[in-house]
């Protein structure tokens, strides 16, 4: 998936979660990518994430630890 | 219980049925108990004393006018007719009597005076109320002629033997495709006109003239059926006693011996139908009275649209090629699937257990989809397996899931029938869901109250004898605005049902929700310019649903294809929770379905991240059930969603794909990324009709079998499990879940299925909400709404009752954010997309019927004012550009759309409307957001490059070779 494409997925998914009550938003954002996105696109995020993660919103930099890493 | 057993005599009784008490009466000396309001004819009826009728029939309220079902009742004057006189208690009625005989005759005898006596050439033959009156009431004789010199007076005769023309004569309108109106055959009962008002609710047919000059008129003077209002539903054809309304295909074929009841194949609501053959040849489509959804009704779709099951382009033998700018080559059954399997196996060990995958079919059956996606499950071994659900009601299924613990809608049909105030919001069901769009109306007519949020004027808005309190007319893009500005009112103004939600939902979360929304920045003045809607519309609509007794949400694709769909979803639940409108008739969120087995497929199991039952794959109870079922272990992690599958091929990590009855390039959103995800994968299987679009990328084409050459079931939008029955073979030589089978075999799938219902019955025995779910119960009860189990034996027609499908039901903050697809100096405008109700999705089966003389090329409408600056005219035309793509067609004024919102269809792969769409989506699902893409329109002369070159590509793509010698 195209780097910028990836981002603007896990942004508007933190987006959600921002408005969400509770202090467990980054749980949340993590939960959401290990239901539904599949192992490769999760590798993908976490790669760019120890890249630097340009353009991610920070919730889903705070999420990455708790994102499955892909066997 | 209703409909516990089903009427399977579809006798007409003459009028509708009535609820009330009990009555009790004499009909000929028979004692008869019937409900209050019934008419003597139906009580007769039903007591099996059938009384002579012509103008009467159960579909439309009795009218009184043909005289012919006069009886006598003791204690009353004169002759009453028996379809306008309810029943009393201790009325003794008499059928036959010498008085009333005598004037049925009579009335007889004045009818056939004025009708052609052709009966042995006439379509009608067999299937004509006139001639089994005349024969029941005993008419042997027609005394009355013209006089000798008086010239002709009636209706029948063209001219008469001295060659003079008969100016009551009117030729026969062949007009609309597929019926005919001969008025020479009319004998002015008005049942088509009633029909077409009553069932209908188009008010298109009226009776002009008075007395002997009385006729059924279509529109104005100078319209015919084509170019009046009619929208060719079939009611008044179905209504007609005579041949004057005919369908052509019994003028052609001759009248139909056999009938097998089964399922439309087109939308969500799933009428039920008579297929009427003789032998196998079809010869009509008639709405089934006894159908639970439909309610022996029809549209244009379903009624008459069947004739692509045999069109010439309909391919029935299977193909293969090794590349995509080869022609294709015919093969056997054998080969095509060993050539599939070899590849699909080939393409794993080259590039990984998940480099393949499966897209089912929400127009396949739940059988289909169910053998669809277990052999992604458990012959690919992975859970790559999406559905075109993805991109229609995905976010119905995580919202609904988020708030009330299951992705369903939660009433049946007839629930309108008790509803008090309606939103529509983001859906067209006039066009897109005719019957229930009809079935809306009726209660409308009756007085329930409507509020539609769309960006367009809809027909629901205003028409005869509709009209919606509140049109919220939003810009695209700001639903979660709009429906937060409604839960804005309805909380700030102490509106909201405390009782429900303290008993139902969670009351903390309530009250969390309860503050998010009182917040000013949600009330309706703050989000007017946002919105484009007025405040005080928003205010009203509130106030209106809040204070205005049962009130029903019914949404479509408007709600879910945005950035926000999820979110919408949720604020729609949080609307309904707020008021309390959950749990009892006339209530409820209603997701209408776009295609016939949306619903059906979701159940089954179709998403990547869920197995059958929207239980998560991650879950290892879940797994182990079907692991133990099918004797294979299933990978714990989500599968790929179609649009990643695409994103995965660009990058060359996705290589196959087996594609059932589905047409993504056509119907997915961003067709150029289609396109190019489809041409870097090694082995793209279409199973289909056609050669659809995305057929011009795929290397093995299997032939499809139509829903008449199938046995299954579809599920309707009401969780309504509907049985498809076959009506003939398939001429392709299979079923559509054997081919699957033959494909799973060939990978080493083992499996053994002999027929559907075995197949049902492993859904059964590994999907609790389908645990009591048998062909058998489907036959004995016409249908059943799942969850069907041992706590619902019969089905449930309501959900959440007594509780959530959850527990208690979840207030989720709905906060608005703007989508990233904006307005700018380069693209200005905002397209949505929809469809119209002749066609249906990318059209590759309505195009291929008379239906396209509706409707023969997508057109952009757009408002006057927009068009002026750009100095466009109606038919010019023009340039539809985003920063996707463009394309070209033909612009339609219209003020039914709001200055700076454009619209169109995407029913004709030569516009191809997705090319402009973008591949922004859900956040939630992915589910693109077709509804919103900013464009420009301009002048243009013609057709786009891309369309040019897509033209070549595909004429290239669909050569087949000659079989050889």
């Amino acid at each position: 998936m195209a780097p910028e494409k990836m981002v603007m997925m896990a942004n508007q998914i933190a987006g959600f979660f921002h408005t969400q009550p509770g202090d467990d938003q980054a749980a949340k954002v993590a939960d959401h990518l290990n239901d539904f996105w599949a192992p490769k696109m999760r590798g993908q995020l976490i790669d760019h994430v120890e890249a630097g993660g340009a353009g991610l919103d920070p919730l889903v930099i705070e999420a990455i630890g708790m994102v499955r890493q892909p066997a | 219980m209703k409909d516990f057993v089903i009427p399977w005599d579809e006798k007409d009784i003459g009028t509708p049925a009535k609820s009330g008490a009990p009555v009790t009466l004499s009909i000929d000396g028979f004692e008869v108990t019937v409900p209050e309001g019934t008419s003597v004819m139906r009580a007769a009826a039903q007591a099996g004393l059938d009384i002579p009728k012509l103008c009467a029939t159960d579909s439309v309220e009795a009218f009184g006018s043909c005289r012919l079902c006069v009886v006598e009742i003791d204690g009353r004057r004169g002759t009453p007719s028996s379809c306008t006189t309810p029943v009393a208690e201790g009325m003794v009625v008499h059928t036959q009597s010498p008085k009333v005989k005598k004037i049925r005759r009579g009335v007889m005898e004045l009818y056939i005076s004025d009708h052609p006596l052709d009966c042995l050439t006439c379509a009608a033959n067999g299937d004509c109320e006139l001639q089994d009156m005349a024969g029941a009431v005993g008419l042997r004789d027609v005394r009355y002629a013209a006089p000798e010199g008086a010239g002709i007076a009636n209706h029948f005769e063209a001219r008469d033997t001295s060659g003079e023309t008969n100016r009551a004569w009117l030729p026969k309108d062949e007009s609309n495709p597929y019926f005919t109106y001969d008025p020479s055959k009319c004998i002015v009962c008005s049942r088509c006109v009633r029909a077409c008002e009553e069932v209908q609710g188009t008010f298109a047919l009226t009776i002009q003239g008075r007395g002997f000059d009385s006729r059924v008129s279509a529109g104005a003077g100078f319209d015919d059926f084509l170019s009046s209002d009619c929208v060719s539903c079939g009611a008044c054809v179905q209504a007609c006693p005579t041949a004057t309304l005919q369908e052509k295909s019994v003028i052609e074929k001759g009248t139909p011996a056999r009938s097998v009841v089964t399922t439309c194949a087109y939308c969500g609501v799933g009428c039920s139908f008579k297929a009427e053959l003789n032998g196998d040849e079809l010869i009509r489509m008639v709405p089934w009275k006894s159908g639970a959804a439909n309610r022996g009704h029809s549209c244009v779709k379903g009624r008459f649209a069947w004739g692509y099951a045999n069109h010439k382009e309909r391919i029935l033998n299977p193909m293969i090629r090794d590349r995509i700018d080869e022609p294709w080559r015919e093969v056997s059954w054998e080969d095509a699937i060993e050539f599939a399997a070899t590849r699909l196996r080939g393409l794993q060990e080259k590039y990984g257990q998940k480099s393949i995958g499966v897209i089912t079919s929400s127009r396949c059956t739940n059988e289909e989809t169910y053998l669809v996606q277990k052999l992604t499950r458990a012959v690919f071994g992975n859970n790559n397996t999406d559905t075109c659900a993805r991109v229609c009601h995905s976010p119905t299924g995580y919202g609904l899931g988020q708030t009330f613990g299951t992705s369903a809608g939660t009433q049946d049909f007839d629930s309108v029938e008790q509803s008090d105030i309606v939103i529509v919001i983001g859906a067209n069901p006039t066009d897109a869901h005719p019957v229930f769009g009809s079935r809306l109306k009726k209660r409308l007519r009756a007085g329930a109250k409507l509020i539609v949020i769309d960006p367009r004027r809809t027909d629901l808005v205003k028409s005869p004898h509709i009209e919606a309190a509140h049109h919220l007319a939003l810009r695209p893009g700001t639903n979660v605005a709009v429906v937060s500005a409604l839960a804005h009112v309805i909380v700030t103004e102490g509106l909201y049902d405390e009782a429900f939600i303290r008993t139902r939902c969670d009351w903390d979360e309530f009250q969390q929700y309860a503050e998010f929304v009182s917040d000013p920045r949600h009330a309706p003045e703050a989000v007017e310019e946002l919105t484009g809607v007025p405040a005080a519309e928003m205010r009203g609509a509130a106030r209106l649903f809040a204070n205005g007794g049962n009130g029903a949400i019914y949404y479509g694709l408007g709600v879910t294809e945005h950035s926000q769909g999820s979110t919408t979803v949720m604020g729609i639940a949080n609307l309904a929770m707020l008021t309390g409108n959950i749990g009892r008739p006339g209530v409820g969120v209603n997701p209408l379905r776009g295609q016939n087995n949306v619903q059906g497929s979701c159940d089954m199991g179709s998403f990547p991240h869920e197995l059958p039952g929207y239980r998560h794959v991650k879950l290892p109870e879940v797994r182990e059930i079907f692991e133990k079922a099918w004797g294979v272990e299933i990978d714990p992690e989500p599968g790929l969603r179609i649009p990643n599958m695409l994103d995965e091929a660009v990058e060359g990590g996705f290589k196959g794909l087996y594609c059932q009855g589905e047409d993504i390039l056509q119907s997915d959103p961003d067709t150029k990324h289609v396109a190019a995800g489809l041409a870097a994968m090694e082995c793209v299987i279409v199973h289909d009709l056609f050669l659809n679009e995305t057929a011009n990328y795929a290397h093995v084409f299997l032939p499809g079998s139509s829903f008449l050459e199938k046995d299954g079931t579809f599920t309707n939008a009401e969780r309504r499990i509907n049985m498809v029955r076959q009506v003939m073979k398939p001429k392709n030589g299979y079923q559509d879940w054997e081919v699957t089978q033959l494909l799973a075999n060939a990978m080493g799938g083992d499996w053994t299925y002999t027929h559907p219902r075995e197949i049902m019955a492993e859904i059964a025995a590994t999907t609790p909400s389908f645990a009591g779910v048998t062909y058998d119960l489907i036959d004995a009860r016409g249908s059943v709404q799942w969850p069907c189990n041992d706590d619902s034996p019969d089905g449930t027609p309501l959900m959440h009752v007594d509780g959530f499908m959850r527990g208690k039901g979840r207030f989720m903050i709905t906060d608005y954010i703007a989508t990233e697809e904006k307005t700018g100096p380069r693209f200005p405008l905002l397209l949505t997309t929809g469809r119209i109700l002749s066609q249906y999705n990318v059209g590759a089966q309505t195009r291929r019927t008379e239906n396209s003389i509706w409707h023969e090329e997508d057109l952009l409408e757009i408002h006057p004012h927009d068009a002026e600056v750009r100095g466009l005219n109606e038919g010019d035309w023009v340039r539809l550009a985003s920063r996707s793509g463009e394309t070209t067609l033909r612009a339609h004024l219209t003020d039914r759309v709001t200055p700076g919102v454009v619209y169109t269809t995407f029913h004709h792969p030569d516009t191809q409307a997705n090319v402009v769409t973008t591949e922004h989506s859900d956040w939630a699902t992915n589910c693109p957001e077709y509804k919103v893409t900013a464009v420009q329109v301009s002048a243009s002369n013609g057709p786009s490059d891309w369309q040019e070159d897509y033209a070549e590509q595909a004429r290239k793509a669909r050569r087949i070779l000659p079989a050889a010698e």
